[in-house]
């Protein structure tokens, strides 16, 4: 009951994107085709559970016996860009075409602060492995949902009649507002 | 020694996790092929999409996976197409080296105007409410093609007619996609005869809408019958190839200066 309750506050209570405000970047990049959206959602799942599992692993053995806490930043970093790196080559090899979609956007994961978050998060609640997995691959499929409902509103917004000078990023941000305040009703759901 | 464990922790996850990026390295590596890296160097970066691919690199796969010639780089001409061929191992093929050509001559003082136009300055914008200019085939003067020029090989004269400087135009195309009259033509520089006039108006009108509209009148095309037809009321140069060199001044007799030489004091 414990885990469920993380997972669900980690996908819907305290998503990522509309609750930190967190990993914007990718949010707004890679968002205006539900495909690459979704897929971009998943590599991010991917490296958020597998960031989580690696960085709990260096905190608990590691940083913490050692009393090397606050080299968790300079840590996690080294975890999250080893692991984009990887998520890179397989896409590379698995996929060429998804590897051109995602573009620039791939490397970006590395410096997006959702996955940093993320191994930040989980270390200050001091989440057991379980836990930190849960909670990594809610975050995830949260992060997901949300750039694939944004994708969605944005392939419609393609043919709104949108005011000129809010075309493109703006309008974009206020939608990402918007929705914002609507996962707002998600609070409480769980005490 | 308090400095070194935080040292030492460092290295020994830095080595741990670089171990692990190379072994996946050579796992997961995708081979690509040296030669799209060197020919991709070697081409003009202009990303202008007139060779019919989406931009320099995706020319360059198909050149190494040869489905493009090395010749087809209008850009880059002849030294792209030499160093292209070198990097690949084959023949470049004849470069023909091409121009951007305007097919109007109607400036501001010899086509005539409709009406005081007060809209949006651009061709398109123009174009939508038929022009300017009594003559709706020509030239509309607002340069939609100067801003469109990658390589600022356009600009709009003094008598408000585009001008190309030769030794700019790389012939891209761009000009011809926007003009909204479709006045621009890519022509090989050996090309010396051209027709000044795209109106399809019979003789009468078109000469009253511009002094240096074709009239149609055939002169030209008596000259030089190989070559130059007549369609449509207009000049039609069917194969620059077969005019012959004595008939050109024959063909300059043209009353209206519609068809003749390029006038190379004309440009830049």
């Amino acid at each position: 009951m414990e885990l469920a309750a993380i997972f669900i506050s980690a996908m819907l209570i305290n998503n990522f994107v509309f609750y930190y405000f967190l990993g914007i970047c990718p949010f707004l990049g890679v968002s205006k085709k539900i495909d690459s959206a979704f897929s971009m959602g998943l590599a991010v799942t991917f490296v958020m559970t597998l960031t989580a599992v690696v960085s709990w692993a260096i905190n608990y053995w590691i940083l913490i016996p050692y009393g090397l806490d606050y080299l968790q930043i300079v840590s996690f970093i080294l975890v999250i860009a080893s692991l984009v790196q990887l998520v890179e080559m397989f896409i590379r090899k698995i996929s060429p075409p998804l590897y051109q979609a995602m573009g620039i956007y791939l490397p970006l994961i590395t410096t997006n602060c959702a996955i940093m978050g993320l191994a930040i998060i989980a270390a200050r609640k001091e989440y057991g492995l379980a836990e930190t997995v849960i909670f990594g691959v809610g975050a995830g499929l949260g992060f997901t949902l949300a750039i694939v409902l944004m994708a969605g509103i944005r392939e419609q917004l393609e043919l709104a009649d949108v005011p000129e000078a809010l075309k493109g990023p703006g309008i974009a941000l206020i939608i990402a507002g918007i929705m914002a305040l609507a996962f707002m009703g998600f609070s409480g759901m769980i005490k | 020694m308090d400095v070194l464990v935080p040292i030492l922790t460092m290295a020994g996850l830095g080595f741990l996790f670089s171990t692990g990026l190379v072994l996946a390295y050579k796992k997961l590596r995708v081979y690509e092929d040296p030669k799209i890296e060197k020919i991709s160097a070697a081409l003009p970066q202009a990303n202008c999409g007139a060779c019919g691919y989406s931009g320099c690199r995706a020319f360059a796969v198909a050149l190494v996976e040869g489905k493009a010639e090395p010749n087809s780089c209008p850009v880059g001409g002849e030294d792209v197409a030499n160093q292209v061929a070198e990097i690949l191992g084959v023949k470049a093929g004849e470069v023909i080296k091409k121009l951007a050509r305007l097919h109007c001559r109607g400036s501001h003082e010899a086509a005539k105007d409709r009406g005081a136009y007060l809209g949006i300055s651009t061709c398109l914008a123009a174009h939508l409410l038929g022009g300017n200019k009594q003559c709706s085939f020509g030239c509309l003067h607002f340069g939609d093609c100067a801003r469109v020029c990658p390589f600022d090989a356009i600009y709009m004269g003094e008598e408000g007619l585009p001008l190309v400087i030769e030794e700019k135009c790389t012939a891209c195309g761009k000009c011809v996609d926007a003009c909204p009259r479709n006045l621009f033509e890519l022509h090989p520089v050996s090309q010396e005869i051209i027709v000044f006039c795209r109106s399809l108006d019979r003789g009468a009108p078109s000469r009253k809408a511009c002094k240096n509209a074709c009239i149609a009148c055939g002169i030209c095309a008596r000259a030089c019958p190989d070559a130059i037809i007549m369609e449509n009321n207009l000049a039609v140069i069917t194969d620059y190839r077969k005019i012959d060199p004595e008939k050109i001044p024959a063909i300059e007799k043209c009353p209206t200066g519609a068809i003749g030489r390029m006038e190379k004091d004309n440009e830049g």
